[in-house]
């Protein structure tokens, strides 16, 4: 098995700069996911990794050897693309046999391997079958089987899920990390499906643009974003994001809300005076009784189910649209006017201007780069 | 499906009927002239009924040619062997070095590599005749007038860019992430080119191939000035039937019949994949 490390990796494609000075390290048998809208450079940092596209500057080492200048067939990764590539031409069997058929496997042990392989993501029935009469589904296991028959001890998975249906992909979801931790393989896998990140990731790599933004494990990503926009990415339905100037006075730091008084913890003190954007959780906000004190009046606008969760989207005095969700099934105010409690703890303060987060505790928080 | 009216139908069938006869109706005429004397072919009015002879086939094919003024070699099987080792070995030539250098142009954009693809492609617009003068007197100091080597040399100006140009196009069709797939699978880039790229593009290669075939075959000037009697293919060699005692239509409508024969025996054969090598690139998914 092997650790992954990418020191100062920079990739321009004429002028455009793709990955500027990105640097990671992937601990032997975790799996990282690398996590970003489109356009972030995911991909083309797979392909650098895998070796068919070369960086413009910087090294991939992989357990210890720089790979600078090695061809891709000399690397040891396994690699699932997004459109899945496979081989029209040939059938399943001969797709997924391809890694092994490149080390020259004598034939038996070709066919123990594929076989076995096949069994596992429950495609042996279809063996035989071209590229061309699989469902996406048997498509997209067909190009993980290959992928993962070598057992080759760096795993690139790029977005192998996006071009499966629902129900699939949310089976894999819950399959692939049993699967990827039987392999024991240092695994970067690569999404833009926030709940994959969470579900696959031991830790996760925001990337924005050229670079990784953020690095930390599911949890650190979810509760201490670094940015406003990572912030936005990450949950469902998404943070409200609020325009507030938190100001002190002898009781403490607070907001304004509806001309009610929200007091936030002293951590806040970097916020004070500037214009800043809170962001509050939907689920970090309850439906409290009248008078309770800090609550806020709200209208209830709407009210939608969301699988798990009840979502209402409630309009504030001053016109401002908040949703607030909690489990389904929990009781709750569906119409009229209805109160909301706000979890001082919960809010994250974010700089208005740079989008970065104002840390508790500190100075405005450093951009956290990504090397851990 | 479309719904049509009876009388749409008849006049689509009566439309079709014009243009197939307009475009087929010189090759139904040679067909029936290669069975017919010269006597009957020069008759006026013509006849449609006559007597079929096979007098222009046994001419063709035993060499001799009976006119009124006597017997006259011919060398027309020599012209068709002559065309068909002329065409294929051009061809196979040019898929050997063609195939190669599309899959190149097509996958690694090097310093020139445009200038260099056009360039082949002009050979394709510059007149014949202006490249063959000069062509033709460094061939003779070269020693390679008259070779079947220098002929099939210069076939390639009629080859090679029609099938560089039209195997690149399939090669950038085939998705760079299949062959990256199997790169990573642990193949060398030879292998993937071989086992992935070449497949893959079959049908356009062939398609390619037919069609610079069928150039080669119809070509005449380059071999009209490069080369003589004994290298000569049958465009060339259909000259001969311009006798001193006259025009022998009978044996050039036979040596027609004869020599479009193996270019629409591989054109039928290899319709299927034509159309589909043809229409490959256009559909992309």
């Amino acid at each position: 098995m092997a650790t992954l490390e990418l020191h100062n990796i920079v990739k321009r494609f004429k002028d455009n700069t793709v990955l500027d000075d990105v640097s990671l390290t992937v601990n032997d048998g975790e799996i990282l996911v690398l996590f970003g809208p489109s356009g972030a450079g995911k991909t083309v940092l797979l392909r650098l990794i895998a070796g068919v596209l070369d960086a413009d500057a910087g090294r991939i080492v992989i357990d210890g050897e720089d790979m600078t200048g090695v061809d891709a067939e000399f690397r040891g990764v396994g690699m699932a693309f997004q459109n899945f590539a496979l081989f029209p031409h040939m059938d399943a069997f001969a797709n997924i046999a391809t890694p092994l058929e490149a080390r020259k496997a004598p034939r038996d042990a070709v066919k123990a391997g594929v076989e076995s392989v096949a069994r596992l993501l429950k495609i042996d029935h279809v063996l035989t079958h071209r590229p061309r009469a699989l469902s996406n589904g048997q498509k997209q296991r067909t190009a993980l089987a290959r992928a993962l028959v070598g057992s080759p001890p760096v795993l690139l998975l790029d977005d192998p899920l996006r071009n499966v249906d629902a129900k699939l992909r949310f089976e894999m979801r819950l399959e692939l990390p049993r699967l990827l931790a039987d392999r024991g393989a240092t695994v970067i896998y690569v999404t833009q499906d926030y709940k994959e990140a969470m579900a696959l990731g031991d830790r996760i790599a925001v990337m924005g643009q050229a670079g990784i933004r953020q690095l930390g494990t599911p949890e650190e990503i979810y509760l201490q974003p670094a940015g406003l926009e990572i912030a936005r990415l990450f949950g469902d339905p998404t943070i409200n994001l609020l325009d507030v100037r938190p100001s002190r006075d002898g009781q403490g730091i607070h907001v304004a809300l509806s001309g009610t008084r929200v007091e936030l913890p002293a951590a806040m003190e970097p916020s004070v005076g500037r214009a800043c954007v809170a962001g509050l959780r939907p689920e970090t906000l309850r439906f409290v009784k009248a008078g309770t004190k800090g609550a806020v009046p709200v209208t209830i606008e709407a009210e939608t189910p969301l699988n798990e969760k009840t979502v209402t989207l409630v309009r504030t005095r001053g016109g401002r649209e908040i949703l607030v969700s909690r489990p389904a099934g929990t009781p709750g105010p569906d119409h009229g006017e209805a109160f909301l409690d706000i979890d001082a703890g919960g809010v994250l303060m974010f700089d208005k201007a740079s989008g970065e987060r104002l840390a508790a505790g500190g100075p405005a928080a450093p951009r956290k780069r990504a090397t851990a | 499906m479309e719904h049509t009216s009876l009388i749409e139908r008849i006049l689509r069938a009566v439309a079709l009927a014009l243009v197939v006869v307009f475009f087929m109706f010189p090759l139904l005429w040679i067909f029936l002239m290669s069975f017919q004397t010269n006597e009957t072919i020069l008759s006026i009015p013509p006849e449609l009924f006559f007597t079929p002879t096979l007098q222009n086939y046994t001419a063709l094919i035993t060499g001799k040619l009976t006119s009124a003024a006597g017997t006259l070699d011919i060398a027309f099987m020599r012209n068709l062997w002559n065309s068909v080792f002329l065409s294929v070995t051009s061809v196979a030539v040019s898929l050997l070095l063609g195939v190669p250098a599309a899959y190149a142009f097509a996958r690694h954009k090097f310093r020139g590599s445009e200038d260099i693809a056009f360039t082949l492609l002009s050979f394709r617009f510059a007149p014949p005749l202006l490249v063959l003068l000069p062509l033709t007197l460094y061939f003779q100091q070269l020693g390679l007038a008259n070779t079947y080597f220098g002929l099939v040399w210069v076939y390639q100006l009629i080859c090679l860019p029609l099938i560089l140009w039209i195997v690149r196009g399939y090669f950038e069709d085939i998705s760079a992430d299949v062959e990256y797939a199997y790169r990573i699978a642990g193949h060398s880039w030879f292998a993937t080119f071989r086992k992935i790229a070449l497949p893959l593009a079959g049908p356009g290669i062939a398609a390619a191939g037919l069609l610079a075939f069928i150039f080669a075959w119809n070509n005449f000037v380059f071999a009209l000035v490069l080369a003589s009697a004994d290298k000569q293919p049958v465009t060339v060699g259909a000259l001969a039937f311009v006798t001193a005692s006259g025009i022998q239509y009978g044996q050039i409508a036979a040596a027609i019949v004869l020599s479009i024969a193996p270019t629409l025996a591989l054109a039928l054969y290899a319709q299927r994949y034509l159309v589909e090598g043809l229409s490959l690139g256009a559909v992309k998914g």
